[in-house]
């Protein structure tokens, strides 16, 4: 009733362009926004920022990366863990490197330089296709930790082989290191998670996103309309790898602090996110914060229903969680093998009618 | 019609044809040991309407394919607005006005009908990556203007209706609609249009026939097209190139080419009273 279109004219193409062009949608992206900045920083504790909050909003922008390059581009990766390393080993160097420089600056040069890697190891995708990629691209995941394994230059030449993050601050508060505060490191966060979902909207609803989609969708029939696959490919790969790099910034230097690469950005990662992309939707960035939300609510809310509320052991838990995180992600599938984005656009157009569908 | 001549000639409904466009000389296609294309000639002149006719497999879509820049031919030279083309990628093609569509559709069929046609418009889209990514400013402004040609092809071929629909969910009249859409959204000089007209009724092709005169007309935009539709072909065509096992057997006008005994052997055949 309240979710209509009608009334609501457009009368520019600026306005008929717009992210979210009915009112409804407007107004509640404003207080989602406003509920995330304002409200959620003063109420949130440690647990909830560690279990919840951080890794949401840390693999939402991995999944926003992944799926510009897999659902806007169609080049399917599987490299995402060992791009997430080298944003991470990225921002470790500069960090130490440069300690005056500020963390800001240094996550978002980590980023430019997974973008770097992230063409280079984007550069099959000229010859080969589908599944043939996807094994290239595990290639890079495996040479990636290898290397920040096996050169000691990478971690500093520490004892123990793993990188840890130094005490940096923002505005004098500090968002790595041991003590920093729950909201602050929320708050950085955030700030580029809502950076990276406006960027990825505004380049996938513009000509880049559209070449990327030509490329998806046929690339013989893109070739003839003018878009260079070449360019198109490695853009993407560009633009994907930096998000990427970004998220394993923060991953390492604001989430865990301490890492070691095989443990933290193993092919396991590679595998969730791509999982995050497929069943929260390919090609939406709202599809990215979907999958990211499910795939890391899902286990939090089973254990707090299991172990809180059933009273179950701890270790019968840890083991049904798997399989009912498996048999969910099985259903939905087969429920909606477009993902959750989809669910949520049939869910919408419904209530555009309601109550009144005929 | 009027005698030739380097500056062009006067159709029999009175249009203006100029200047040789797009020339193909001696072109010789092979795949292997098929020769696919042998020795062909002809020409593309400025503002008219060409079709290439002849049976299955006598090379029409493999000419396209050539002048497109899938093929590139192993002889024969490419001549464009007067300057011979070196070999380049189709996407080069298409940044020199080049526009064509598909005997199978190939429509992006992710995408709504909107953003297939805007995909039309790419080639005139400038603005770089990291000012589209800010969004407001040079790319907004970008996205608008070409936002308003878009809508002026939309209106030109009567889909407005179906703007926002997502392409997978279109007829396939329609979609051979949409696909003329796009090539027309690039604002080409050298329309080529494949079997524009192929599995159509009646009534889609009286429509598709309108907007191909309409287009030829109002933007004055030479157009080449193969078609297996006689009459379509020679009510539309200003001159015929027929094609037969990869050879030329027959070149001119709609009447010259009914008459030409080569033609009617090869592919018109002879009504039987």
């Amino acid at each position: 009733m309240f979710y209509r279109e009608s009334g609501d004219f457009k009368t520019s193409y600026v306005e008929d362009n717009q992210t979210f062009p009915i009112k409804f949608d407007r107004y509640r992206y404003y207080f989602v926004l406003l509920v995330a900045f304002l409200l959620v920083p003063v109420l949130i504790n440690d647990y909830w920022v560690n279990a919840v909050f951080m890794p949401f909003l840390i693999y939402a922008i991995a999944a926003i990366g992944l799926n510009i390059l897999v659902g806007y581009c169609g080049q399917v990766s599987l490299g995402t863990g060992g791009f997430m390393a080298v944003g991470a080993y990225a921002c470790y160097k500069l960090m130490t490197a440069f300690p005056e420089v500020s963390i800001f600056i240094h996550v978002l040069l980590a980023g430019g330089i997974t973008a770097f890697v992230g063409v280079m190891f984007g550069l099959p995708s000229l010859r080969i296709k589908g599944f043939y990629l996807a094994v290239a691209t595990l290639a890079a995941q495996f040479f990636l930790v290898w290397l920040f394994n096996r050169v000691p230059w990478f971690y500093n030449y520490s004892a123990s082989g793993q990188i840890s993050a130094p005490e940096r601050t923002v505005f004098g508060v500090p968002v790595t290191g041991a003590s920093t505060d729950a909201w602050a490191s929320y708050m950085f966060c955030l700030v580029f998670v809502t950076i990276s979902a406006i960027l990825a909207r505004n380049l996938t609803r513009g000509s880049v996103g559209r070449k990327w989609m030509a490329i998806r969708d046929m690339d013989i029939a893109a070739e003839i309309i003018g878009v260079d696959p070449l360019r198109a490919k490695l853009s993407a790969f560009a633009v994907s790898s930096f998000f990427i790099g970004v998220s394993g910034a923060l991953f390492f230097a604001v989430y865990l602090g301490a890492v070691e690469v095989g443990e933290a950005f193993g092919i396991t990662k590679s595998f969730l996110v791509l999982f995050m992309v497929i069943i929260g939707g390919l090609g939406s960035i709202f599809g990215s914060f979907a999958g990211a939300a499910f795939l890391v609510l899902l286990p939090v809310l089973l254990k707090n229903v299991l172990v809180g509320m059933l009273g179950w052991p701890t270790d019968l838990a840890a083991h049904l969680e798997f399989m009912i995180v498996g048999a969910l992600i099985i259903t939905f599938l087969i429920a909606e093998p477009h993902g959750l984005a989809q669910l949520w656009r049939v869910a919408k157009e419904k209530l555009r009618l309601w109550p009144f569908p005929h | 019609m009027n005698q030739i001549s380097d500056e062009g000639y006067i159709t029999a409904d009175g249009r203006k044809i100029g200047a040789v466009m797009m020339e193909m000389k001696n072109i010789t296609l092979r795949f292997g040991g098929v020769k696919a294309i042998t020795d062909i000639s002809f020409d593309i002149r400025q503002g008219e309407i060409r079709a290439i006719i002849g049976p299955n497999g006598a090379g029409k879509s493999s000419m396209l394919n050539v002048i497109s820049g899938f093929y590139i031919p192993q002889e024969g030279e490419v001549w464009f607005h007067g300057k011979k083309r070196a070999p380049m990628r189709p996407f080069q093609v298409a940044q020199q006005g080049i526009a064509r569509t598909f005997q199978n559709i190939a429509l992006f069929e992710g995408m709504s009908v909107l953003d297939n046609v805007m995909t039309g418009r790419l080639t005139h889209m400038k603005s770089g990556m990291l000012s589209q990514a800010i969004w407001k400013g040079k790319a907004e402004r970008e996205e608008v203007a070409n936002r308003e040609v878009v809508e002026k092809v939309i209106d030109f071929l009567e889909i407005q209706a179906i703007r926002k629909t997502p392409v997978a969910r279109l007829p396939y009249g329609l979609k051979k609609r949409v696909e003329l859409a796009r090539a027309l959204a690039a604002e080409p000089k050298l329309l080529l249009l494949d079997e524009p007209m192929a599995g159509m009724n009646v009534e889609e092709k009286e429509d598709m026939s309108r907007f191909i005169l309409d287009v030829n007309d109002e933007f004055g935009t030479t157009i080449a097209l193969i078609e297996h539709d006689m009459g379509v072909v020679m009510d539309l065509s200003d001159r015929v190139v027929v094609m037969d096992y990869g050879k030329k057997i027959g070149d001119g006008t709609p009447d010259e080419v009914r008459n030409n005994q080569n033609v009617i052997d090869a592919y018109l055949g002879v009504a039987h009273d």
